[in-house]
């Protein structure tokens, strides 16, 4: 099983989560908003699998490099 | 029934009707669109007020007698007129604005890749490009001066510009600069597309910038501040605020201040500046050739500046070892975020994986500096 850790690619909040804990993506599915210089980013799947870890909430202010989720592929 | 003559619609022309459709449109863009609709709700807004007649928004009073639109020579009378005159003829509204972008602007992208400061300054060349185009096309240096400003897209440089040496044409070049910031996302990719290939907007760009220290933060504002009003002097009341505001957000101990210029009292002063310029698209000053060809030269002089700065960064790729996406050199124009959200969205349509809108912020913000101190050049040669 590969494990793909997702980043964040910039900075920002957290609008919205699409995806929970153990819910299954495909490869482009939005895992969640990121805002950033007042406009709305998707951050999508970079492959496709389960959800393993996922310690993001709405809200949330991010840096660069953090942690989005794992998926499991 | 006597007031029946008072009554507006027996004095709306065809240039109203005209106007007030206009008007119509720029809401219709910024409501239903969300095209900048903190520029062009109030800027709409101000299109149809303006175009109702007898309603006085505007009225000056020149020897003696009153006039329904804004006369330089006069005294203000209208509500928009008197805050016309003391907010922006007397040049606080536009400087004021610059202490806000300084407050919510991070310099940490530009000072983690200084480079991309080349990139905002070439974005100036369609600045000079228009003016020159300007003058060939017979308008008098000041007035050229102030159509090529409109280049760098940065509305409030261009109304302290042109209200120094062409203050007959505020209304022309402030509606042109505005109206362009509002139409970047329409402006931009064509002229981006035209001068890219396909595999030049892929092109990947790591997300990770250098980490920026708290302290060069602090230190830059003031360095910056005095080495360019050092160079170009004229720059100073916009530079001097732009790097004050940014002060307040960078130093730490200020959020107070910063949180209240970067929100509330930039709301205010767009509302009113908004407005202002809403308000100076009468059918008498607006649907005339003169300030139609303003518009049209301010068109060319923000395509050339997005052109430019594209091509800038071509270059820098012929010289560099890691390459940069060329598309960031178009944010070198100072609509600051729009043209690096501009960029950004066209890079993740190119490359879902790409994220531009960091690297698109360097230029963007050192596009803001480059606008208002080619305005400080233009004030120093001709002023």
């Amino acid at each position: 099983m590969a494990q793909e850790n997702v980043e964040f690619p910039i900075p920002g909040k957290v609008l919205s989560v699409n995806v929970s804990q153990g819910s299954n993506v495909a490869e482009g599915d939005v895992i969640c908003m990121l805002e950033s210089m007042k406009m709305e980013n998707p951050i999508v799947a970079p492959c496709g699998g389960t959800i393993t870890k996922l310690d993001i909430s709405p809200g949330q202010v991010v840096e660069t490099g953090a942690l989005v989720c794992i998926i499991e592929s | 029934m006597l007031g029946f003559f008072e009554v507006g619609f027996l004095n709306l022309t065809w240039g109203s009707i005209v106007m007030l459709i206009i008007g119509g449109v720029l809401l219709y863009l910024g409501i239903s669109k969300n095209m900048e609709p903190l520029l062009l709700v109030p800027i709409g807004f101000g299109v149809l007020l303006v175009n109702l007649p007898l309603g006085g928004l505007m009225e000056s009073i020149v020897n003696g007698q009153v006039v329904e639109s804004y006369a330089v020579g006069g005294e203000p009378a209208g509500i928009i007129s008197r805050v016309f005159r003391y907010g922006l003829a007397w040049e606080i509204i536009p400087c004021f604005i610059f202490l806000g972008l300084g407050a919510m602007t991070d310099f940490g992208p530009l000072l983690a890749n200084p480079k991309t400061l080349i990139l905002g300054a070439g974005a100036q060349f369609g600045v000079y490009f228009a003016f020159f185009i300007a003058l060939l096309l017979g308008f008098s240096i000041h007035e050229a001066c102030s159509i090529g400003i409109i280049g760098g897209a940065d509305g409030p440089t261009t109304i302290y510009l042109t209200n120094k040496l062409a203050p007959h044409f505020i209304g022309a070049t402030a509606v042109a600069a505005y109206t362009y910031m509002a139409l970047v996302p329409i402006i931009q990719p064509p002229v981006i597309k035209l001068l890219t290939t396909k595999q030049e907007r892929e092109i990947y760009m790591k997300p990770q910038l250098r980490p920026v220290s708290k302290l060069e933060k602090i230190l830059f504002p003031g360095i910056a501040a005095v080495i360019i009003i050092l160079l170009v002097p004229k720059s100073a009341p916009l530079i001097g605020m732009f790097m004050f505001g940014n002060m307040l957000y960078a130093c730490g101990v200020t959020d107070r201040l910063a949180n209240t210029a970067a929100n509330a009292f930039m709301d205010i002063l767009t509302i009113l500046l908004g407005l202002c310029v809403g308000c100076f698209m009468s059918a008498e000053s607006f649907l005339k050739p003169e300030s139609l060809l303003v518009f049209v030269l301010g068109a060319v002089a923000f395509a050339a500046s997005t052109a430019f700065g594209v091509s800038l960064a071509k270059l820098m790729n012929l010289v560099t070892k890691e390459k940069i996406n060329p598309m960031i050199g178009a944010a070198g124009v100072s609509a600051v975020p729009m043209a690096a959200r501009v960029v950004q969205r066209m890079g993740q349509q190119a490359n879902p994986k790409n994220f531009l809108l960091m690297h698109a912020m360097g230029p963007n913000i050192a596009g803001v500096i480059g606008t208002a101190t080619a305005a400080g050049i233009f004030l120093g040669m001709v002023g």
